[in-house]
């Protein structure tokens, strides 16, 4: 470090965060490659429907697609929020209320 | 004896396959090799005028493919190297002239007719043209720029190459893939502006075959039509030779990947 080099402004040092973005995005798309062009859209209607019925993020979905020597495994699982928030039950409270 | 198909690829354009496969193919020609290097980039013909033959391009690869020129006459001979020819993309078919047929009738010509090395250089993207120019090939040369967008489009075009390729469909055993980082500033990596070559090497799981400086060479050398390779006295074209060197099984430590120490007046006055 030269002393010009305090008179100038420093660049921020960007790369980590490129690294750490691309690791996230690579092994989500490793773990959805090969899998059928439909799941990302299955994916979201599944989630308005499950919104009926319970407070859920996007994340709180997760497809799996496996697929094995002949057959394929299409993994589903919902994280449900923890305690009692039924979408249909709040609702009703709120009516009786005001 | 069959050549050996090598596919030049990245997914992302611009990131340097034509100036890849332009050294590639003559890096293996200086070694003594046949080689032929084919533009698949049909409606955007390039490589002709990396490897400074535009000029004397007649027939083209979609030509030979459609029977109205033979291979001979469609191959261009290299000005400086005798074992080293080129075949052009066409400029103005559509892009649905190649066929998968019409393809490997022309390496398998290729190969009838001597050649050591075919050189596949690849469209951008990951349409029909991308998806041919990999289809018949034994080896890959993923170029990658240490930049977010070629890192995640070159994860991409691995995926492809293990399951959408000849040989992943015949079973047989899978390419072998290269890894090339290019337009690496080791500047900006020492101070964190840019990926390192461990950086792309963890996120996509593979190790480089060859790391290539962002050089100035290299614009001069495609302005000249020469492939940068030949310029022996540039970083890049030393870093290339090392690349085909170690392509052809040869051991090479990695070169110009760290920032040159500084002089003493240098330390104190920075610069």
């Amino acid at each position: 470090m030269g002393i010009l080099d305090f008179l100038k402004r420093k660049p921020e040092a960007t790369a980590s965060v490129a690294r750490e973005r691309l690791r996230i995005i690579v092994a989500q798309e490793r773990s959805t490659r090969g899998a059928p062009d439909y799941l990302p859209m299955m994916r979201n209607e599944l989630l308005e429907v499950i919104k009926k019925y319970v407070h859920v993020d996007l994340d709180a979905i997760n497809i799996n697609f496996e697929r094995d020597s002949g057959h394929e495994i299409l993994e589903l699982s919902v994280t449900l929020p923890e305690g009692k928030q039924a979408a249909k039950g709040d609702n009703k409270d709120e009516a009786k209320t005001g | 004896m069959t050549a050996e198909i090598i596919v030049v690829t990245s997914g992302k354009g611009g990131v340097g396959k034509t100036t890849t496969s332009a050294s590639l193919a003559t890096g293996l020609a200086m070694a003594g090799k046949k080689v032929a290097v084919i533009d698949f980039d049909v409606g955007l013909r390039n490589l002709d005028l990396i490897m400074g033959c535009e000029r004397r391009v007649v027939y083209d690869f979609v030509n030979v493919v459609h029977g109205e020129a033979t291979l001979k006459q469609s191959l261009i001979k290299d000005k400086r190297y005798d074992n080293l020819y080129v075949l052009a993309a066409s400029q103005t078919r559509d892009k649905d002239a190649l066929t998968q047929e019409g393809v490997e009738k022309v390496l398998e010509g290729l190969s009838e007719e001597g050649f050591d090395y075919v050189v596949c250089d690849s469209p951008a993207g990951i349409e029909k043209g991308a998806h041919l120019a990999m289809y018949f090939a034994d080896h890959a040369v993923v170029v990658v720029n240490p930049e977010v967008s070629s890192v995640r489009d070159s994860d991409r075009i691995l995926g492809l190459l293990a399951s959408k390729t000849r040989r992943a469909e015949k079973g047989e055993p899978p390419i072998t893939q290269h890894l090339l980082l290019t337009r690496y500033n080791p500047a900006r990596v020492a101070i964190g502006e840019m990926l390192s070559v461990k950086d792309v090497e963890e996120i996509l799981g593979i190790e480089v075959v060859g790391v290539i400086p962002e050089s100035e060479n290299v614009l001069t050398a495609s302005n000249n039509g020469i492939p940068v390779i030949v310029d022996a006295n540039s970083q890049a074209g030393q870093a290339y030779s090392d690349t085909v060197a170690r392509i052809l099984g040869e051991e090479r430590p990695l070169r110009f990947v760290d920032v040159p120490k500084k002089g003493f007046l240098q330390r104190v006055f920075g610069g």
